[in-house]
């Protein structure tokens, strides 16, 4: 496969990924805000979706003050954030049309189709029921072309290409989620237990879609330690940054089936894995939540180079 | 005259360059005038140079490295017997007929202005003229010994009233196409009279080659008003710089590329 | 009155329409129309679209399909076939003859100037040894036709032409749409278009080529407005879309970059102009190309198809001598005509063209697209003396000629079928094992009334062409 064909596959599908939790701070953002006390402690929803999505300096350069309505714009619709929703789309059908031919017909319409519909939308008048609606519509296409790729795609290169692509991607994005909470919500000598706060946990885990997914696993109030275990370390939990390494791991080793050669990448992957099963949740707060996460992002930014390198150029 | 030269290119890159492809221009083959004694290009890496001789009888070397490349020097070093022939060049190689030297290209198209300018300067005959406009060009331009980068058409260099010995020759090729004689660009090195036996130069030299229907070619460097003598070296002809440019490369990684051009020119009788 | 070549003109039906005229009577106009709108669907959803330069609202346009078929009997079209083979065989004798020995100067048939001088003539192709001698692989030779018996070239495409993925798609439409019409009528399959264009562009890799050689196909991107284009052929033949940054020459030898490392590449199929292929050889601000391609190419390592320089060929000027180079190279008689050309440089000729502007087409020799054209009996006054103004400055970058009476066809239009203009491209392939044609090609059709410009960017449509028993 063209080392190109590669790159845009991976591209493709971490925008598509991006565009999808874009759309998910959002919706839990919008949800946030509706609630009694918001923001009030300085708990400003619409700043931590920004941070969330790493685009508050961004923002900053553009806008004054963080409100449903600038935020929403800047995320969602913005020409001047390349990690707006429609910019995401935008850029993800930019590659999925200079590889067309490694793409399935319905990964293409896919893509296709939901940039031929952003065209149409009136991104700017929509009116806020409108607007939940939109994020759905988005999470949606990313739901189907994830779906079209695992369906339709063979099994070959481009498929663990578009993989790696994902789950880079979201582990990137869990781990976003968890820092920005973390900081938000638990600042020392808090006590947690209080409405708001069951509210911003359960926020963290619509955001990653899984507040259903932790009643199931733990059969338990909302814990902050047990959201942040669920997140790390649960392997049944798809989203989790363990899981989303497993996956990695696999799709990396088929890579390097094919082509008969382990390299950097493969010992990155494989490193950062062990590292996640080996850990306890105790062990990370000890240690403390924002350095382990930060570590964990700059290691996940080091796969990321590690596979351009390796396979992309 | 015995002329020595010792061209010598360095390139340093911020960050090694991946990969290098350069087409070198910078082997002198014989002539009337010009017997090629000795002649050999050097590199500083390990890397193949191809020899093989273009459209116009160039002798080219295509040179491919791969990275990473951090520095590389390409250092073309020989030594030439010249006679001067009254800027007569005879027993070159030729490839073309002479009809092809009246095709206009990108570097040598004229403007209004030029064309102008031109056809102001034609004399009873085509020798007149072309010393018309070899006088006119050193009177009218400014020449500039600084060499640049960056590629100026003939128009460009003409409103500017001044340039570098290429640009000066681009103008000349425009004047002299405008008025129908054949003319061509050349690429080689000037031993400069009024400069010392051994001296440093900061790049090549660039002159014209028109035809004259008797004669023969005939060099003109415009930017010393006249015709090219026993210390013009030739190395390459072409339609304009860019079929003589001694080096034409690119690369892929490898940005903050600096430039050193050493040009040393030596005459021993 | 043109020719139409459905109905005649004691309002008759030809031969090979009979059943189209059949299914347009029994079809009512709704149907028509629901089946129009649906083939616009199709291509947009598909995304078969191209760009117009210059047009920075439309990005991507689709090209108006129009479902009812033009249609030539089998016995038309092999006459056009030999037609066509002999005039691509003159194509290539003709470069390989300016980019070589020259006859065609030294027997004063080509006047040398319009070989020399002529922008699309590369002098750094002079001397290159072309594997198998073929310089153009993918030809496409516009033909027009003004009777029953008589088609005329109207240019000849020999550069990088486009059309052909148009071609295939409406016979895609047409199976989808008009199921019923193809089941009545026996036609010539065209579908493996991309299978001889791959084995044509297989047959030519260079001599030293031992195993099955690899192929890509060159683009610019996917701001070209062929792009598409480029895409669905590269699909078709199942070769790799590559851009000039996924190649690369070491050592005079072109590879691709592949997830898993260098691997080479022995034919180019280029879809990239001569001006952008190599910035060693050719313009130095490409960024399209690759770097040292050409030193490849001249040291016999890789094949580009078409070659360098082929537009040397194709303009309106050499085109006017086809017939002459025909006779002279192969003693055989034309058997395409061409249409009466007067030479604009020539100062007799160019006096007779500023006299009769208002009869004339005039062209610019190096024009295409349909664009720097004047059709004089369409002409507004002022747009004749701008061109009179633009003939007198630059004489010998025109060409004139008689408005031809190009054919009509039924065709669907807002008011219903009505007659309108077409012309036909057929793609020619020429390998070292012989000259293919796929029965057909690319019908062009003017949909506004009256209208001689059947190009895409001007309001032209499309038509599925077939050939039938």
């Amino acid at each position: 496969m063209l080392s190109r064909t590669a790159d845009s596959l991976y591209w493709l599908s971490r925008y598509l990924e991006r565009a999808d939790y874009v759309a998910r701070i959002l919706g839990v953002a919008i949800r946030l805000s509706h609630l009694p006390g918001a923001g009030a402690g300085g708990a400003n929803e619409w700043r931590s979706a920004l941070i969330s999505a790493g685009c508050s300096d961004a923002f900053d350069k553009i806008y004054s003050e963080a409100n449903a309505e600038t935020v929403m714009e800047f995320l969602a619709f913005s020409d001047k954030n390349p990690s707006s929703i429609k910019q995401c789309l935008g850029t993800a059908r930019f590659n999925a049309r200079s590889i067309r031919t490694a793409l399935t017909s319905t990964m293409w319409e896919t893509i296709n189709g939901a940039w031929l519909d952003l065209q149409a939308m009136d991104l700017n008048s929509l009116v806020k029921r409108e607007r939940s609606l939109f994020l759905e519509w988005v999470k949606d296409v990313s739901l189907r072309f994830d779906g079209s790729a695992y369906r339709t795609m063979l099994r070959d290169e481009g498929f663990w290409f578009s993989r790696l692509g994902t789950y880079v991607e979201r582990a990137d994005n869990t781990a976003r989620i968890l820092d920005v909470k973390y900081h938000v919500l638990l600042p020392e000598n808090a006590t947690v237990g209080g409405g708001l706060d069951y509210e911003q946990w359960a926020a963290v885990l619509r955001a990653v879609n899984s507040l259903t997914a932790y009643h199931w696993v733990y059969r338990d109030n909302l814990k902050p330690w047990l959201i942040a275990e669920l997140l790390i370390l649960k392997p049944q939990m798809p989203r989790s940054l363990i899981s989303c390494y497993q996956t990695l791991v696999e799709s990396l080793d088929k890579l390097a089936e094919s082509s008969g050669r382990q390299g950097p990448a493969q010992r990155k992957a494989r490193e950062v894995a062990l590292k996640l099963e080996q850990s306890k949740i105790e062990k990370i707060f000890d240690v403390g939540l924002h350095e382990f996460i930060e570590t964990f992002l700059a290691e996940n930014n080091a796969l990321g180079s590690a596979i351009v390198e390796q396979y992309l150029i | 005259m015995r002329i020595h030269v010792r061209h010598v290119t360095t390139y340093t890159y911020d960050t090694p360059a991946h990969s290098i492809t350069q087409l070198l221009r910078l082997t002198p083959r014989n002539h009337q005038g010009q017997t090629v004694r000795k002649w050999r290009i050097d590199l500083d890496c390990d890397g193949q140079l191809k020899a093989s001789e273009d459209a116009f009888g160039n002798t080219v070397h295509t040179l491919s490295l791969a990275g990473p490349v951090g520095a590389l020097t390409v250092a073309a070093d020989g030594e030439l017997d010249t006679l001067d022939t009254n800027g007569i060049v005879r027993g070159a190689v030729e490839r073309f007929p002479v009809g092809l030297y009246l095709r206009e290209t990108d570097l040598t198209k004229p403007s209004a202005e030029l064309i102008e300018y031109a056809k102001a300067l034609e004399g009873p005959d085509i020798l007149t003229t072309l010393h018309n406009v070899l006088a006119r060009i050193y009177r009218d331009m400014r020449f500039d010994k600084t060499p640049t980068q960056a590629t100026t058409t003939a128009a460009e260099a003409f409103a500017l009233k001044s340039g570098v010995c290429q640009d000066l020759t681009h103008i000349f090729l425009a004047c002299a196409r405008t008025l129908k004689i054949p003319a061509r660009y050349v690429g080689g090195y000037l031993w400069r009279a009024d400069g010392d036996a051994r001296q440093q130069q900061e790049a090549g030299h660039a002159w014209a080659e028109a035809y004259v229907p008797d004669l023969g070619w005939v060099g003109f460097d415009p930017a010393n008003g006249i015709s090219a003598m026993a210390a013009h070296v030739r190395v390459a002809i072409g339609l304009d710089y860019l079929g003589a440019a001694p080096v034409r490369g690119s690369r892929t990684g490898g940005p903050g590329e600096r430039l050193d051009v050493a040009v040393s020119i030596a005459q021993n009788q | 009155m043109a020719f139409d070549e459905m109905t005649t003109s004691d309002g008759g039906v030809r031969a090979p329409y009979a059943g189209i005229a059949q299914w347009l009577k029994d079809t009512p106009a709704e149907t028509l129309k629901t089946r129009g709108k649906e083939a616009e669907l199709l291509y947009r959803r598909g995304g078969i679209t191209f760009a117009v330069y210059g047009d920075l609202q439309g990005e991507e346009r689709i090209i108006p399909h129009d479902i009812v078929p033009r249609v030539l009997a089998r016995k038309e079209w092999n006459t056009l076939a030999k037609g066509l083979e002999q005039r691509v065989r003159t194509l290539n004798r003709y470069l390989a003859d300016i980019y070589g020995p020259g006859e065609c100067l030294k027997a004063g048939i080509i006047p040398e100037d319009l070989v020399w001088q002529n922008p699309a003539f590369r002098p750094e192709m002079v001397g290159v040894d072309v594997p198998h001698g073929i310089y153009v692989h993918i030809a496409g030779v516009d033909v027009v036709r003004i009777d029953p018996d008589t088609f005329y070239v109207l240019e000849d495409n020999a550069r990088t032409p486009s059309g052909v993925s148009y071609m295939l798609h409406s016979r895609d439409v047409s199976l989808r749409l008009v199921p019923e019409l193809m089941d009545t009528h026996r036609v010539a399959p065209i579908e493996n278009y991309p299978d001889q264009l791959l084995a044509s562009l297989r047959s030519v890799a260079p001599r030293r080529q031992s195993s099955e050689p690899t192929v890509a196909l060159l683009t610019p991107g996917q701001f070209n407005s062929a792009y598409y284009e480029h895409s669905f052929l590269a699909d078709k033949m199942g070769v790799e879309l590559v851009e000039g940054r996924d190649l690369f020459v070491r050592d005079e030898v072109v590879y691709m970059r592949t997830t898993q490392g260098p691997q080479r590449v022995d034919v180019v199929y280029r879809r990239i102009d001569d001006d952008f292929i190599d910035p060693l050889s050719f313009r130095p601000d490409s960024t399209l190309g690759v770097p040292g391609l050409f030193a490849a190419y001249k040291a016999g390592n890789v094949t580009l198809a078409n070659a360098v320089g082929t537009g040397a060929a194709d303009d309106k000027v050499i085109y006017s001598y086809m017939p002459d180079l025909t006779k002279f190279y192969f003693g055989e008689e034309p058997i395409l005509k061409n249409v009466q050309t007067w030479r604009c440089r020539r100062p007799d000729e160019l006096r007779y063209v500023l006299d009769h502007l208002s009869e004339l087409v005039v062209k610019e020799v190096h024009g295409s697209g349909g664009y720097g054209m004047l059709v004089g009996p369409h002409a507004t006054a002022a747009q004749i003396e701008d061109f009179r103004a633009r003939l007198n400055a630059n004489p010998s970058n025109y060409i004139a000629q008689p408005t031809l009476s190009l054919s009509t066809c039924p065709t669907f239009v807002e008011s219903g079928i009505a007659p309108r203009h077409v012309d036909l491209r057929p793609f020619v392939l020429s390998g070292s094992d012989g000259i293919r044609i796929v029965p057909g090609g690319l019908t062009r059709v003017a949909l506004r009334e009256g209208s001689l410009v059947v190009n895409s960017s001007q309001g032209g449509g499309t038509k599925d062409t077939w050939v039938i028993e």
